[in-house]
């Protein structure tokens, strides 16, 4: 192991005292200790429910989830804290925004321009938000390596066109988009880039201003912060504009019988009592990130991610999904094994004790256009090690052989 | 490596060689099982002579375990009456649910060594797919 490894390593409780090699971090990442102290340091010293009472612990609890904010903020460069809604994830954040900003922007006859390289949560949302617009889906296709064509995006964009709905990075190739070309391209047509950076901003540094995002979702719990806080980010004239999401408490100016005025954003679209610690964790996570630095922890994972395309591209039998390059993989590495479901590979990958994902991954569009029923992940964190990777691969290739093929180049375990 | 998975001889070979993976002629039962979680499909046909069941098959796709479960499924039932199938697939999903005796498990026959999967959540389903398939060919929906 290296230094590097030795100390991320030892700052993750779980990955320290669990046999399990981890990598399944595009589900979800574990969480290091400092996340879990100032969880239970809120609860422990600040708690009280923010932005309601008038009392010091209450007014702590606002300043404390106020500054979590504008540490997001800054995290990924917007411009001013109001941008950024804290959710429960990126379903709720895209959520969000099919709901309220196709409420206020979609009409019939308008196009939503979604990529076949979605989750199903940047996916789905549209084609309802289109339901009752009488908006319509529109699909980008990808290439078979999972990559897409700015031309082809260039033809699809008309006069209807009003959003686009892709990734930074897909949750099944890996494969990173040029978000801000694509923002360019959907810009000049006079429509908005919907960006869910669920697999990029865990990686990579994100800037939404180089990005030209005009909203931009993410889960906390993908990042090493808790399970139950997301970000959306939205550019401020574009939320200002649009109608609050839920309805409730602590999302008012004022209420009478008659008439209700609703808060400014953030607040506007934060209905009900906000998950503060949740903010916290991440408030947390992202301290923990820049401390560690994105250019050691991308340039760690991409050591993994090199290690891992370059022997599995030796073992017969194996085919990555996406790009032949192991630059084309952000941290994400899914492939299929001729004779052997999925399913069946993790079950062996599991008895092993490694971690892996099997399932058309919330990307049933993505597999059925690439023609794969289903597909295995691996996809790293930054306490992953090279030593995990080899061990990966020393499981990949004895899979045919425990299944019963007798291949010309057969691998035992010993 | 230590990894005791299941997929032994017997379960490799049903699902590399499956022997009733094929189109039944004359087939007056044909039914479509989906297991959406592993994304198994598999078209079960039978042909059912005087509440004989004369012969069987299965096409389609999924994972090793659904194929396997099904092969062996067949196995067992080609040449019982209807009444006598469902009776073994009774005591297979007990099986499955972690609940038979040895003489129950004995009357499996190969269908027995399916019975890890009771220690296997994720993977029940897929063990069980054809066994309540032919189930509701018959009318049992339970
Ligand atoms: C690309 C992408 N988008 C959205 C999601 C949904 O994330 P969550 O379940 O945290 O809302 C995921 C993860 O499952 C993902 O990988």
């Amino acid at each position: 192991m290296t230094d590097f490894e030795r100390k991320i390593r030892a700052d993750f409780p779980l990955i320290e005292s669990s046999r399990c090699v981890y990598l399944d971090n595009g589900a979800t990442t574990q969480k290091p200790e400092c996340v879990l102290t100032e969880i239970n340091r809120y609860y422990e010293t600040m708690n009280a429910n923010p932005m309601r009472g008038l009392y010091e612990l209450s007014v702590e609890a606002t300043e404390a989830y106020e500054n979590a904010r504008t540490v997001t903020a800054n995290f990924i460069n917007a411009e001013d804290p109001r941008e950024i809604i804290f959710t429960r994830n990126a379903t709720e954040s895209l959520n969000l925004v099919a709901y309220s900003y196709g409420a206020h922007a979609l009409k019939p006859g308008d196009e939503v321009i979604v990529s076949v390289a979605e989750h199903h949560s940047n996916f789905l949302p549209w084609v309802e938000a289109s339901k009752r617009t009488g908006a319509k889906v529109v699909f980008f296709d990808c290439a078979p390596d999972g990559s897409f064509d700015l031309d082809e995006l260039k033809k699809l964009v008309n006069t209807h066109t009003k959003v686009l709905a892709v990734n930074a990075v897909s949750n099944v190739t890996g494969q990173k988009n040029d978000i801000a070309a694509m923002a360019d391209i959907i810009h000049e047509a006079g429509g908005v880039i919907v960006v869910d950076g669920s697999q990029s901003v865990p990686h990579e540094s994100t800037d939404v201003q180089v990005l030209k995002a005009d909203f931009l979702a993410f889960s906390g719990h993908k990042m090493y912060a808790p399970m139950g806080i997301g970000v959306l980010y939205g550019r401020k004239e574009l939320l200002d504009a649009m109608p609050p999401f839920l309805y409730g408490g602590e999302m008012i100016e004022t209420v009478s019988k008659e008439r209700v005025t609703y808060a400014e954003v953030p607040h506007k679209f934060e209905a009900g009592t906000v998950n503060a610690g949740g903010a916290l964790g991440l408030k947390a996570a992202v301290e923990y990130i820049t401390k560690v630095g994105f250019d050691k922890i991308t340039a760690k994972e991409r050591e993994l991610v090199k290690t891992a395309v370059e022997g599995m591209k030796e073992i017969p039998h194996v085919n990555i999904i996406g790009g032949e390059n192991p630059d084309d993989h952000h941290g994400i590495v899914s492939f299929i094994i001729d004779g052997v479901h999925p399913h069946d590979v993790s079950e062996i990958f599991a008895s092993e004790n490694i971690a892996l994902r099997a399932g058309h991954h919330c990307a049933e569009p993505l597999h059925r256009h690439l023609k794969v029923m289903s597909t295995t992940r691996m996809s790293v964190g930054m306490y992953n090690t090279c030593g995990e990777i080899e061990q990966f691969l020393d499981v990949l290739k004895s899979i045919r052989a425990r299944m019963g093929y007798k291949d010309d180049r057969q691998y035992f375990l010993q | 490596m230590t990894g005791n998975t299941f997929y032994n001889e017997i379960i490799n070979e049903h699902n590399l060689k499956p022997y009733h993976k094929r189109a039944v002629e004359g087939a007056n039962f044909t039914l479509e099982g989906v297991n959406p979680s592993c994304g198994d499909d598999i078209v079960l046909e039978l042909k059912v002579e005087d509440g004989i069941i004369v012969d069987g098959g299965f096409t389609g796709d999924g994972c090793a375990i659904s194929q396997a479960s099904a092969d062996i499924m067949l196995d067992l039932i080609i040449g019982k009456s209807q009444e006598e199938a469902i009776r073994l697939s009774d005591i297979f999903l007990r099986m499955i649910k972690g609940s038979i005796t040895d003489e129950e498990k004995e009357e499996l026959e190969e269908a027995g060594i399916l019975e890890s999967v009771s220690h296997m959540p994720a993977r029940v389903k897929c063990a069980v797919l054809g066994w309540r398939t032919m189930r509701e060919l018959f009318g049992r929906t339970d």
